[in-house]
């Protein structure tokens, strides 16, 4: 077993981090910790607890005020800018409000991080086709997102996240529009992947949600501090294979 | 649940380029609604007016030298006209063995009644006042103060009352002002370029504000800056070149127009300034400078708003 100082090597690592908006105080103190590849982490904490910050400094949406975060075995906070494009591609998110692209189809929606990633026309129409069905926005595909219900938006930003195969998926409260039966629809797709082989780290406030996944982790956010009630935080996790 | 799709990490494929029609659609087709086009239309029609006055003023400007710098006129001004005829006769022998004289002619004594017509009347035959015998003389090279001094010194050895005018003196102060004109017509085009591109920076950060989600979108999946930053150019590239070919249609009409008005005004010097084919393709290349300053200009925008989000 692998002790304190890690052997095993983590995906993400954050060191004493602390984010502070302008002059503000800080929203996040003394962030530490470490997601081990191929686990299933859950980030729980009130409204208002620094969630969505803690995983805007994950997708690199933003720079910590203060700390060392390590991403892929490299140090993102060092790196120069035009690396960060590199790493964001190995990072789904599904965002807190989706942030889909408004005058773009659902289709277009899921097939924007392939295009942004290169990959052509040709090779690009059956993964998307597969995801929408996947999703079950097979009849929807041609839908702007203003004409999509909340849920149906959801899925869509969902599939973007995932459709390019990313080595860490990161959503926030991604079941906050649905009903509890698409709730656990959704977090079983987030399973599958997992199984892949994906990291994923889930933000939610529902408690239910947790119970639904055997083998997560589960992360504690009060008031900008992490509390760590299964000590993934310390240690890497063990599993039984 | 089934399997998700599988589908090979995009990650493996590296940083390639996102553009063409798809990476366009990422901005809404507002284009040719906007104020772009008609602004870039607009400056391109006055840079190119401002061109085609300048390179006029230029033919203009090298005609006149070319054809009356080496020129000088002599005037043998003795009251007796057959003293006059055999003074003038005389000059023209000794211009004619002089190094620097490339042409001599005497003008014909109708030819300078025909010219001092308007002055004297046709009435007046040129009996009444005794007409100058003129010699017209081109130089071989300029005719500066030297020149004419040292051909003066001869000239009133022969005839004491002969005075020898070079057409440089009063073509100076006309090419200094045609000069003036044209480094006025340089300067109009410098302020035309700074507004454009000005024009151009206030439509890229007009359509960055109204984009900012859709880029900040592509850039957390992502994008990189030069992606982004082609798709605003590509926009904005429409949009100039649209504006750029109707300014250059506009200007090159004006332009017709007023060569039409005054070559009518049938003056040697002004119609000297017609445009040769080389103006016409140096105003051509006026458009594709501004589609080029706008382009450059979007690209430099959209850069250093993005390099403000990490
Ligand atoms: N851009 C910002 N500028 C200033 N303060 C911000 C900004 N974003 C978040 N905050 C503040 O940071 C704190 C944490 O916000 P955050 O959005 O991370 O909470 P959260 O845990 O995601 O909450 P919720 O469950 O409601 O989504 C809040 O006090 C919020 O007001
Ligand atoms: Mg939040």
């Amino acid at each position: 077993m692998s002790g304190m100082n890690g052997t095993d090597p983590g995906i993400v690592k954050f060191d004493n981090v602390g984010l502070r908006y302008g002059l503000e105080k800080e929203v996040l103190s003394d962030i530490s910790f470490t997601l081990f590849p191929g686990q299933f982490y859950f980030l729980t904490g009130a409204s208002g607890a620094g969630k969505t910050s803690l995983l805007r400094l994950l997708y690199l949406a933003q720079r910590p005020s203060r700390g060392a975060i390590h991403m892929f075995d490299n140090d993102v906070i060092a790196a120069p800018r035009e690396t960060l494009p590199a790493f964001r591609r190995r990072i789904g998110v599904v965002f807190q409000n989706f942030r889909l692209v408004d005058h773009l189809s659902a289709y277009d929606n899921i097939a924007l991080p392939l295009r942004v990633a290169g990959v052509s026309e040709g090779e690009l129409a059956e993964p998307v086709t597969d995801m929408l069905d996947w999703v079950g926005l097979a009849q929807r595909a041609d839908a702007r997102p203003a004409s999509l219900s909340g849920g149906e938006q959801q899925r869509v930003a969902i599939a973007r996240a995932v459709i390019s195969r990313p080595e860490i998926l990161v959503a926030d409260e991604p079941t906050g529009n649905v009903d509890a039966e698409m709730a656990i629809k959704l977090i079983r797709l987030f399973q599958a992947l997992n199984r892949l082989g994906t990291t994923v780290l889930v933000a939610t406030h529902d408690m239910q949600l947790l119970r639904k996944v055997p083998d997560s982790l589960l992360m504690r956010l009060d008031k900008g501090r992490l509390s760590d009630p299964t000590g993934v935080l310390r240690y890497p996790p063990r599993r039984e294979d | 649940m089934e399997r998700p799709p599988v589908i090979r990490p995009a990650s493996k494929r590296g940083l390639a380029p996102f553009r063409g029609r798809r990476a366009a659609s990422l901005l809404p087709r507002t284009r040719l609604a906007g104020p772009m086009p008609w602004v870039m239309a607009i400056m391109v029609a006055l840079t190119v007016l401002a061109g085609g006055a300048a390179l006029s003023l230029d033919n203009v400007a090298q005609t006149a030298r070319g054809e009356l710098a080496a020129a000088a006129t002599v005037q043998i001004l003795s009251p007796d006209p057959e003293r006059r005829t055999a003074q003038a006769l005389q000059v023209a022998t000794m211009l004619r063995e002089q190094t620097d004289v490339s042409q001599v002619r005497i003008v014909p004594r109708q030819e300078v009644a025909d010219l001092l017509e308007p002055w004297l009347g046709s009435a007046s035959g040129g009996n009444v006042v005794p007409l100058p015998a003129l010699i017209d003389v081109v130089l071989s090279r300029e005719a500066d103060a030297s020149a004419v001094a040292r051909l003066r010194a001869k000239i009133v050895e022969i005839a004491p009352d002969a005075r020898i005018d070079a057409q440089s003196e009063w073509l100076e102060p006309v090419l200094a002002a045609i000069s003036t004109l044209r480094w006025m017509a340089v300067g109009l085009i410098l302020l035309l370029g700074f507004t454009a591109a000005a024009a151009v920076w206030l439509a890229a950060r007009h359509a960055l504000g109204i984009n900012r989600d859709t880029l900040e979108i592509v850039h957390l999946l992502g994008g990189s800056d030069a992606q982004i930053a082609r798709v605003f150019q590509r926009s904005i590239m429409i949009d100039a070149v649209a504006g750029g070919v109707a300014g250059l249609v506009l200007g090159a009409a004006a332009l017709t127009l007023m060569a039409r008005q005054f070559s009518a005004l049938d003056s040697g010097m002004i119609s000297a300034g017609g445009l040769s084919g080389t103006d016409w393709a140096i105003l051509a290349l006026l458009p594709l400078c501004a589609v080029a300053i706008a382009v450059y200009t979007a690209r430099m925008t959209v850069l250093s708003s993005l390099r403000r989000i990490l």
